[in-house]
């Protein structure tokens, strides 16, 4: 038998209902993957047994004539999302040990359309960072290299894990989560594509959160189709999310193949940065030429606060999750470090369980919401949101249909290269990504070439609410010129 | 703030060694909603459950979980604020205010700080003086805590979040209370008004009102003083016993020439004092900004305006009612108000009956014993039907008063139906007039020197009337006695 781990999630998915092989084995064929891949510390927890089972259970469903759409499809799960029983730390000292009583909602739903967990998830603790570096488990080692090295390199993060683990086929898919470009960015280093949708299109019910207002969750998979098809699964409205969306779903791969003729396509002069890589800069017109070949219009548009997002979203998300962490006391489940009274059990808890990234973003938060602070910072970073967001609303309004852009400034860089660097340098990562979460919108990373050493490298789709289809048929036109990429397997 | 709104009135002063001082008195009362479940989370919020039984996921803050707003809660906010005739704010936030403590799971708590759910409203209170109208300056809706247990253990503390999460109204007055009766009065007409919404149980012993008072004095006309923060007071007589300590300790520091520190204090009723708990510099800094899991509150006009035209009489307007359609007092209309279910129950006897006697009846003698037992009207003995056939009995004469009296405490203990009761025990009043003639005859006959200076002065007439009424054991018809008497002394 070919390996099965070679299969797209469309073609597995496929192959089982003609009943080419069965849900066991091609569950076998990835634990099996998964087991050869450990140097890539892709995976906090491995879930076989309940793998096996679930598969089990699947091949029965698939006799019966009963298959979910993603019947017998073994995915991996981001550590963030809260699995019943199962490991769901957020890559975090301060959650040892915790196993909820509860499935997130988008896991429930894969589970629900058939779909088998494989286990969980490196990432970034608390989704914070840009290299999969601030694991509490470890980094995360992408599985390309520069053309003839054997340097390490970052797979990108937050959802490093997730990414890592689709590029090197040990999933046929992964659930992600995307703040501040958390699924664009690492699918931009690993040749995959992600896709962040609309704020409020999947449930963030059972998500750790990181930034409420700004946490979506999305897949990473191997190519548009099997992004599309895993985001039908995962998006839905939530009565127990006030925040999530009740709005239809739509068969997001009927999206795929659709001519993108007539689309109207923005290019913003202000994502043309001053030392961007040429490499970059090429990239982003041969997606520009893909599209215009492929008959859609291209038209220059201005999005002019986009240079304030980025400081913006570092006062915004942090001060999110200044709150949002604070429930990691000691006092109820996870790591507690005993101390003389209540305080100092606060104090030697929380910095024992927090990595770095985690203290410096709960400081900066604490800081920017603080009373004397607040109106210059936070309020007034709100007040940025809300023009980043009309800046995008003024585009559509004219006509645009989805804006053209780099995903990331670079390809993949080593590991340790940045991580001491000035913290900034790291979020400068996500420069082209953050305006897309502070406007709420749909954005989607899709490889569109390699560099000169041998990296992938993504463009980015960012569409209007709830246009995700044309995301995917824009995505699917870009892919079919470039067709897709996979990494020379060494591990 | 509204500075003077009242004119200064040197009844409410306190003395002190310098002159008048007046007292600047202004309540946060925190109420907790009457709902089945808590405000985010569909656990119960009812109250006297085994500690940590009634804790949802979102109630202990595990990872993931996001709040949920409970419509029951945000109809009671609406219905209370209408109560207070405030004005309903069509677009409210929730807010996180920010702190550590280990019965806050969270780490914040889900209130509304720059846009409450309900604005500017106000409470009449009735006072010796007459009306005195304080202020509302808004009502919002925030989470309770959870409760932490210091007894249990030498070393640790216990939590028990039943309470984590549960609804409640924060009502905050305008700084217009100038006396620790008035402070009394309005958390009693407060909580005439909650109950009457059925808003809130208004129990201060459950802990469901409790009151954040804060008070400043100033010599009359002087801008405002500094004021002090009495936190979590839980009754109306701690309120008062509060506010007058507070105030004198703050006179006595102003008036040895001392200087009063903003801070927040306790009152311990032991002791019958406040003291500090901590100062402005030890505040917190809760850093309040908009929830982001939740979406602002956006009211519908015409929800608002269904739970208006769904509201019940409130006490004001009964009052005035009462006095209008029974021709009661304002003071026994407001008495018989000051309970849903006292007006009901008044109500139901005073309805084809004198207005008057039964609301005698009712505050004299049905109030006077169950206050005796601690009984609430709800668990009256005596039924409105029993109450209002002991009314009619004395009506129309089949007994006197004190008979009533007699009767209803038979009634209360025994139960029955009065008028049977009057056949059986022979309690009925004697208005044969030849009896009532005889025991006179007798009385005077028996006692002719007092005839003699009864009929000098008539007012002694009053003893020989007592005197039958002995005779007759109470028996005997008041009037016909009266009458009687005096025509036998000649006296009329």
């Amino acid at each position: 038998m070919t390996d099965l781990t070679a299969l797209t999630l469309a073609e597995a998915r496929d192959a089982l209902k003609a009943k080419t092989f069965t849900a066991v084995e091609l569950t076998d064929a990835y634990i099996a993957a998964m087991e050869k891949a450990r140097v890539l510390n892709a995976y906090v927890a491995e879930t076989p047994d309940k793998a096996c089972d679930m598969a089990k259970a699947s091949d029965a469903r698939i006799a019966a004539g009963k298959a979910g759409a993603l019947e017998g499809l073994p995915l991996g799960i981001k550590d963030l999302y809260a699995t019943k029983g199962v490991h769901t730390q957020a890559c975090s000292h301060i959650l040892d040990g915790f196993k909820p009583t509860y499935e997130s909602t988008v896991s429930a739903n894969l589970w629900a359309d058939g779909a088998v967990m494989l286990g969980k998830l490196n990432m970034d603790e608390f989704a914070m960072g840009s290299s999969n570096e601030t694991s509490h488990y470890g980094a995360v080692i992408n599985p390309w290299r520069r053309n003839g090295s054997d340097v390490n390199l970052v797979p990108g993060g937050s959802s490093g894990g997730s990414a890592a683990a689709v590029a090197a086929r040990l999933c046929l898919g992964a659930t992600a989560t995307d703040t501040g470009g958390s699924i664009r960015q690492p699918a931009a280093f690993t040749g995959t594509t992600g896709i962040k949708p609309t704020y409020g299109r999947c449930s963030r019910w059972g998500l750790v959160a990181f930034a409420s207002s700004l946490d979506q969750a999305g897949p990473i998979a191997r190519d548009v189709r099997d992004a599309a098809i895993l985001l039908k699964s995962m998006a839905s409205v939530d009565l127990k999310d006030t925040t999530s969306v009740d709005m239809p779903v739509p068969d997001y791969e009927a999206a795929i193949g659709k001519s993108v003729k007539g689309l109207r396509i923005g290019i913003p002069k202000e994502y043309r940065l001053d030392g961007m890589p040429a490499e970059i800069d090429a990239l982003w017109q041969k997606g520009i030429d893909i599209l215009r070949e492929a008959g859609a219009e291209i038209v220059n548009i201005s999005l002019p606060h986009t240079k304030y997002a980025l400081p913006a979203y570092y006062i915004v998300a942090p001060a999110e999750a200044s709150s949002n962490l604070a429930r990691y006391d000691g006092v109820r489940y996870g790591l507690r470090v005993p101390g003389s009274d209540i305080v100092d059990m606060y104090e030697n808890t929380r910095a024992a369980g927090f990595g770095a990234e985690v203290k410096r973003r709960i400081l900066i938060g604490t800081y920017v919401l603080s009373a004397g602070y607040y109106d210059a910072y936070y309020l007034r970073a709100q007040k940025v949101r809300t023009l980043i967001k009309r800046d995008f609303e003024t585009v559509y309004a004219e006509g645009v249909d989805a804006i053209l852009t780099p995903a990331t400034p670079s390809a993949a860089f080593g590991i340790g290269e940045k991580a001491d660097a000035d913290p900034v340098e790291m979020y400068l990562n996500d420069v082209f990504t953050v305006t897309v979460n502070m406007a709420g919108l749909p954005g989607l990373a899709v490889p569109a070439g390699l560099s000169a050493e041998g990296l992938p490298l993504g463009l980015q789709l960012i569409g209007r609410p709830f246009d995700e289809e044309t995301l995917f048929t824009l995505g699917a036109a870009i892919e079919k010129a470039v067709g897709t990429f996979s990494p020379a397997k060494w591990w | 703030m509204n500075m003077a709104v009242r004119t200064p009135d040197p009844k409410k002063m306190i003395k002190g060694a310098t002159g008048d001082w007046e007292v600047i008195i202004g309540l946060e009362v925190h109420a907790q909603v009457t709902s089945n479940a808590k405000l985010f989370s569909g656990a119960s919020a009812v109250f006297g459950a085994e500690p940590n039984m009634h804790v949802s996921l979102v109630d202990a803050a595990m990872p993931g979980m996001l709040p949920v707003i409970n419509e029951e809660c945000v109809a009671q906010a609406i219905r209370t604020g209408l109560g207070l005739k405030a004005a309903i704010n069509l677009y409210s936030v929730f807010d996180r205010k920010n702190y550590f403590y280990p019965d806050l799971p969270q780490g914040y708590q889900i209130s509304q700080y720059k846009q409450p759910i309900v604005g500017e409203g106000k409470v009449l209170l009735d006072m010796p003086e007459g009306v005195v109208e304080i202020g509302i300056e808004r009502l919002h809706l925030e989470q309770d805590a959870g409760k932490s247990i210091h007894d249990q253990h030498p070393t640790m503390s216990f939590v028990d979040l039943n309470r984590s999460g549960v609804a409640l109204m924060e009502i905050v007055s305008k700084p217009d209370l100038r006396s620790s009766e008035e402070v009394k009065a309005y958390l009693a007409k407060l909580r005439t008004i909650l109950r009457y919404l059925g808003t809130c149980d208004g129990n201060m012993e459950e802990g469901s009102m409790r009151a954040d008072i804060n008070v400043s004095v100033r010599k009359p006309g002087e801008p405002l003083g500094t004021r002090c923060e009495i936190k979590n007071v839980n009754s109306m007589r701690f309120a008062a016993q509060a506010v007058e300590y507070e105030a004198r300790r703050q006179i006595g520091i102003i008036e040895d020439g001392g200087e009063i520190d903003q801070e927040t204090r306790l009152y311990d009723p032991g002791k019958g004092e406040t003291r500090s708990m901590r100062s402005k510099e030890e505040a917190h800094d809760y850093r309040y900004f908009p929830d982001p899991d939740l979406l602002p509150l956006e009211l519908d006009p015409a929800w608002v305006k269904s739970l208006e035209a769904d509201l019940p009489e409130l006490p004001d307007e009964k009052k005035a009612r009462f006095v209008a359609d029974y021709g009661i007092t304002p003071y026994d209309a407001m008495v018989l108000t000051l309970e849903r279910a006292s007006a009901d129950y008044y109500e139901q006897v005073a309805k084809s009956r004198d207005g008057k006697a039964v609301a005698n009846f009712m505050i004299n003698e049905l109030f006077g014993r169950l206050n005796k037992d601690g009984k609430g009207i709800e668990t009256s003995p005596v039924s409105p039907a029993q109450l209002g056939a002991i009314v009619d009995l004395i009506g129309d004469g089949t007994i006197s008063g004190k008979i009533a009296k007699d009767l209803f405490e038979i009634v209360y203990t025994e139960g029955g139906d009065p008028k049977a009761l009057v056949e059986e025990r022979g309690l009925k009043q004697v208005t044969d007039t030849g009896a009532i003639e005889k025991a006179v005859d007798e009385v005077i006959a028996a006692n002719p020197d007092k005839a003699e200076q009864a009929k000098a002065k008539p007012t002694l007439s009053g003893w020989f009337v007592g005197q039958v009424m002995k005779a007759t054991g109470g028996k005997a018809n008041p009037q016909a006695v009266n009458d009687l008497v005096k025509r036998k002394l000649g006296i009329e």
